[in-house]
């Protein structure tokens, strides 16, 4: 198997966790056998040595007991103030994580990891658990030091309860205490300990105290103990087998076992888990939780189903993979992925089926010790009394067959009945049975179970009463035929039960497909979506329909706080989601909401869109029915639609960035053109205007009249140039802002070259104008300001770089849906190089021509014409010079 | 231009503006009062009766328009506004406001001059039409609706005529197309550029020697029209 081999991968997971290790803060577990044995007292002593070494110790929540010792400790220390929590109708007091992070010590003393928080108080917790607190907290880089008792263990549950006979209703998963930093076990002789119990040093609260004499016995104290023990020495082993394994990854890790936990629907699955991931544990070996989804498992009730969900989480928090496999039965299924995943042990529960029935249909674990090929199995004995039998297979009939199939079913049985009346006189009884037989097997190939069935009997029936003598009777006159009935029955039901099975796989199988499909066409769909928006709206869409639920994306604002999208709700879209919780999941990167272990009392699930760079937002689903999102295939899927979202997301903005960055170089390098296009022409004039105006003031008096007047005039036309120059500058900002408006209307070409041509009339004195506009030219949609600016900044260019008396030339034609004007003038023509450049900011047709003008003109042309959704050209004109084409969208004539 | 002088107010911040048109207004004969702010040109245009106003849109203390529209609650004068160059809407807004005309910052002495001109001979014409119109060779009796040209007589539709005689009636000055369409069409027609736009070309083609290069019937793009008669002061 590929996946086997030793990889960089792991070695780099490794070093990972190390990394995010060293940035969290470290913590530290006083672990003990049972209450009592001085593990809070032993947390104090240590709190207090730290404190007086100058370490910022803080009390988050430490349980006194009533002890005077503890209690003296505690005054000596830093507390924070707690939560009152209001849970039915009693205020109790819980650890405050805000205040915690807030106040941020170095050490923070926090008792009883185990604890659960009171989900349905007011307010109710961030979290179910008092150790997602803790792990938040170590995340936010606190260190924190705790307490934990060995019943509370997650994996050892049930082997607890088997020892004192009470079941812990308050457990923490193995891997809490598996990632704890430092683990310091308080280990106190039994006897010590019912010697302390005596003495009224241990605190027991009186609704505990009948189950203490059960539960402080020597012997229970004992085996918690040997627990406790071994559970701290087993640390140690896998401590330094780690060690081992960063030594010489690939020998440790070919010798890896694989351990396989083959689950169903009934009570010993609990049982399996736990019993997996001890064995997995022992064996250091890598677990997964198998359940496998045969036909009839498929007709369970929908609470039966729901079971699954709750024993595939419950693996999943001891540390399993969890897998959900599809097949006709178990024990083939099982053996399959066994072999594909180089599986070295299965574990299945005790056969369920025994006698007769087992050799009819034998059990999952008989049929997995027959076949089992490469593999060990280890099959689990059934604790005690909680060997009920198997769920039954819960029919549910409207699911399964209209009721016009058994029409159906009745129609052929009177048909073959027809054709066997037809028969009878050739053919001998045998014979007819066949076309009984082939009627039944038709109809349970088309019908399903139920109508194929019916038909089975009604045909055997039929053919009793018609064919077998004495006829027209359901007497039978010879033994033999009851062999045919049987045997009709037989094949008719195995036919129809077969069918059925693989109409329902396919259905399955179908509905897979289906699945998988969507999350392409989503991903697909994603990949030609511009914009986040139409993304969130793309990504929505595509959830809701999948998981039939309401969703939605959220996304931050500049300053992280999440917000609602804007804009109106499309359909599927899920409005009201909780922002807070939202918030959390953003902030820390984790799913939170329905079925998880955070917020659970919320009724929607929120998960994190992660991309490379951190979560970019939060997807929340509000499910229409919650299994559609608890199942863990399910759950698994919503992951990958999450992870695609985040995917797809994330190309996006990182090609904005790009844009971004890319619009900002090009911006830079604009503004210094800019800056030195504009000081040339500025300063042109300006040194124009001062220079005549100087001289005009000093010497004024003494000038000749006409020189005088040739002074003025120059001021005056360098002072339009200018004027002209900051208008054009000013113009191509409020363009390219995009704060332009356009006040579009119809207007007829001529108009706006009439306008054009009067507001240029002086600089056009030296050139005649030639206007070829045909009669029946259609109006142009237009703003009639811009557009007349763009033929006065073509006429202007015309008249400033052709010699005087050439002639410019002014044409349009149609060409629908558009309008071609075309400026055509005589002169030298385009300067050589790609004419598109003339009308990017500040070209100019040569260098330092002498005439001003930043060569915003053309710019500010084709920013004008591109507005109105038309494009414009530079080319070569049909007498040598210069010719300039834009096209304007004609009006629609409204009657 | 040596009639008695007239009388012109110019409600300006910019003292050097202020200044060159002083010089420039003085050297034409028209008697100048400066005032700085908005306040102190309403105090003048009441003291002084003035001829013209010239003022500019952005004042210190209060907006051009709100001045115009103060002083048009009292008084007939013309007024022409000083503009640094603005969007097509504000200049409406103006000439909405009351204000007969506008001329762009930078402006040259002949354009100025040409407005004032203009803008004088309304007021001495009071709210009486031009009798008689002259466009070129045409000449154009308003009141008894006759049109004659250098080919003969020239049939201009009533509708026409009414576009006519409302630009005539301050020629020279721009006519916003909403104005135009209020006096001739009604008030409850001021959308209907199209109508007016349909109009100025049959008046177009029926006076003006080349219609594609109007010398007459001035487009004002965005705004309305001006109708230019000949001016005698006019290079």
């Amino acid at each position: 198997m590929a996946d086997d081999r030793p990889d960089p991968d792991r070695l780099l997971a490794q070093v990972q966790a190390e990394e995010a290790r060293a940035r969290r803060g470290r913590l530290r577990v006083f672990f003990g056998a049972s209450a009592g044995v001085g593990k809070t007292y032993a947390m104090l002593e240590a709190a207090l040595a730290a404190k007086a070494a100058g370490t910022d110790v803080v009390v988050g929540y430490v349980e006194p007991h009533g002890r005077h010792e503890t209690e003296r400790m505690l005054e000596t220390l830093e507390a924070l103030p707690l939560q009152p929590v209001r849970y039915r109708g009693m205020v109790r007091q819980e650890l405050n994580l805000d205040a915690a992070l807030r106040r941020h010590p170095g050490i923070l003393l926090v008792d009883e990891l185990a604890h659960s928080n009171l989900v349905d108080g007011e307010p109710p917790p961030r979290h179910a658990k008092r150790w997602q607190d803790i792990a938040e907290l170590c995340d936010a880089g606190i260190n924190v030091w705790t307490t934990l008792n060995v019943q509370h263990l997650e994996s050892l549950n049930d082997l607890i309860a088997q020892i004192t006979g009470a079941r812990q209703r308050e457990t923490i998963p193995d891997h809490v205490l598996d990632e704890a930093d430092e683990i310091e076990l308080i280990d106190l002789p039994p006897d010590d300990l019912l010697q302390r119990l005596q003495q009224g040093k241990v605190y027991l609260s009186d609704q505990v105290a009948t189950a203490v004499e059960r539960f402080f016995r020597k012997p229970n104290l004992m085996a918690l103990r040997e627990l406790a023990l071994r559970r701290t020495a087993d640390r140690v082993d896998a401590a330094a087998r780690a060690q081992g394994l960063a030594g010489s990854p690939s020998r440790a890790y070919l010798a890896r076992d694989r351990l396989l936990v083959a689950i169903g629907p009934d009570a010993q699955a609990e049982q399996l888990v736990r019993t997996g991931k001890r064995i997995a544990d022992a064996l250091d070996a890598e677990w997964t939780a198998v359940y496998v989804e045969t036909p009839s498992l498929q007709r369970l009730s929908e609470a039966e189903r729901d079971r699954r969900v709750d024993i595939l989480r419950l693996a999943e928090s001891l540390g399993a993979g969890t897998v959900t496999l599809d097949g006709t039965t178990a024990a083939t299924a099982l053996i399959e992925y066994a072999r594909t995943r180089g599986t070295t042990r299965v574990l299945v529960g005790e056969p369920k089926r025994r006698g007769w029935q087992a050799l009819w249909r034998p059990s999952t674990a008989t049929e997995l010790v027959k076949r089992a090929k490469g593999f060990d199995v280890l099959v689990v004995a059934r604790q005690g009394e909680e060997a009920t039998g198997r769920a039954k297979p819960h029919l549910d009939v409207s699911r399964e067959v209209p009721w016009s199939r058994y029409g159906w079913a009745a129609a052929i049985t009177a048909v073959c009945t027809g054709v066997a009346f037809l028969m009878d006189p050739t053919f001998s009884e045998t014979n007819v049975a066949m076309i009984y037989v082939l009627g039944a097997t038709i109809a349970g190939l088309r019908l399903g179970r139920g109508p194929g069935t019916l038909t089975a009997i009604a045909s055997v029936a039929a053919f009793d009463f018609f064919f077998v003598p004495p006829r027209m009777t359901f007497q039978v006159s010879d033994a033999q035929y009851v062999i045919t009935f049987l045997v009709m029955l037989a094949v008719t039901l195995t036919i129809g039960n077969l069918m059925a099975n693989v109409r329902q796989q396919n259905r399955v199988a179908g509905a897979r497909e289906r699945r998988t499909a969507l999350l392409y066409a989503m991903s697909r769909e994603l990949a030609g979506t511009r914009g986040s928006d139409n993304m969130a709206r793309v990504a929505v869409r595509h959830v809701a329909e999948v998981f039939d639920a309401s969703a939605v994306v959220l996304t931050p604002d500049s300053s992280g706080r999440l917000q609602y999208p804007a804009g109106s709700a499309d359909e599927g879209s899920f409005r009201g989601a909780d922002l807070s919780v939202a918030q959390w999941v953003f902030d820390h990167g984790q799913r939170a909401g329905l079925g998880t272990d955070t917020l659970p009392a919320a009724p929607a699930v929120y998960l994190p869109l992660r991309g490379a760079r951190g979560a970019l937002g939060v997807l929340g689903v509000l499910p229409a029915n919650r299994r559609r999102v608890l199942l863990p295939e399910q759950r698994h899927l919503l992951e990958t639609f999450a992870g695609q979202i985040a995917l797809a997301w994330e190309r996006v903005a990182l090609g904005e960035e790009a844009a971004r960055s890319r619009i900002a170089a090009e911006s830079e390098s604009l503004r210094n053109t800019l800056l030195a296009s504009i000081s040339h022409d500025l300063r042109t004039p300006l040194a124009v205007i001062a220079g005549a105006a100087s001289t005009l003031a000093r010497h004024g008096a003494t000038l000749e009249p006409t020189a005088r007047k040739s002074l003025a005039l120059s001021i005056e036309e360098q002072a339009h140039e200018m004027s002209n120059l900051i208008s054009n500058v000013l113009d191509l900002m409020r363009l390219e802002s995009g704060r332009v408006e356009l006040r579009c209307d119809t207007h007829s070409v001529e108009d706006l070259v009439g306008t054009a041509l009067h507001r240029l009339e002086p600089r056009l004195q030296h050139h005649p104008v030639a206007i070829d506009l045909p009669d029946d030219l259609p109006g142009v949609s237009v703003d009639p300001v811009l557009v007349s600016q763009v033929l006065a900044n073509l006429l202007d260019n015309a008249a400033k770089y052709t010699p005087v008396g050439t002639r410019i030339r002014i044409a349009a034609v149609a060409d629908a849906p558009m309008v071609r004007v075309v400026v055509e003038d005589e002169g030298p023509g385009l300067p050589p190089g790609d004419p598109r450049l003339l009308f990017e900011k500040f070209q100019r047709g040569s260098e330092e021509s002498p005439v001003v003008g930043a060569g915003l003109g053309l710019a500010i042309c084709s920013a004008i014409v591109a507005a109105h959704g038309g494009e414009i050209t530079a080319g070569h004109g049909t007498h040598g010079g210069a010719r300039f084409e834009f096209t304007l969208p004609v009006a629609v004539v409204t009657p | 231009m040596t009639q008695a002088m007239h009388l012109i107010v110019i409600i300006e911040d910019e003292p050097g503006i202020r200044k060159v048109l002083r010089v420039l207004l003085e050297a034409e004969n028209y008697r100048v009062v400066e005032a700085g702010t908005a306040e102190r040109g309403e105090i003048e245009v009441r003291a002084h009766k003035p001829d013209l106003l010239l003022v500019d849109l952005g004042l210190p203390d209060e907006d051009g328009l709100t001045l115009i529209r103060h002083i048009r609650e009292w008084s007939p004068v013309p007024v022409v506004v000083l503009s640094a160059r603005t969007m097509e809407s504000q200049k409406v807004a103006a000439l909405d406001a009351g204000a007969d005309d506008y001329v762009t910052k930078p402006f040259s002495a002949a354009e100025l001059l040409a407005r004032v001109r203009a803008g004088l001979r309304r007021a001495s014409r009071g709210a009486d039409t031009l009798p008689l119109l002259s466009l070129g060779e045409t000449r154009i009796d308003l009141t008894r609706r006759v049109a004659v040209g250098p080919t003969g007589a020239i049939h201009l539709t009533p509708l026409e005529y009414r576009v006519l005689d409302c630009l005539a009636r301050q020629s020279g000055m721009i006519v916003t197309a909403r104005q135009l369409l209020r006096e001739v069409w009604g008030p409850d027609r001021v959308g209907d550029t199209g109508a007016l736009r349909v109009c100025v070309k049959g008046l177009r083609d029926k006076l003006e020697p080349d219609p594609r290069r109007p010398q007459f019937l001035v487009t004002e793009a965005g705004i309305g029209y001006r109708l230019r008669t000949r001016d005698p002061d006019d290079d």
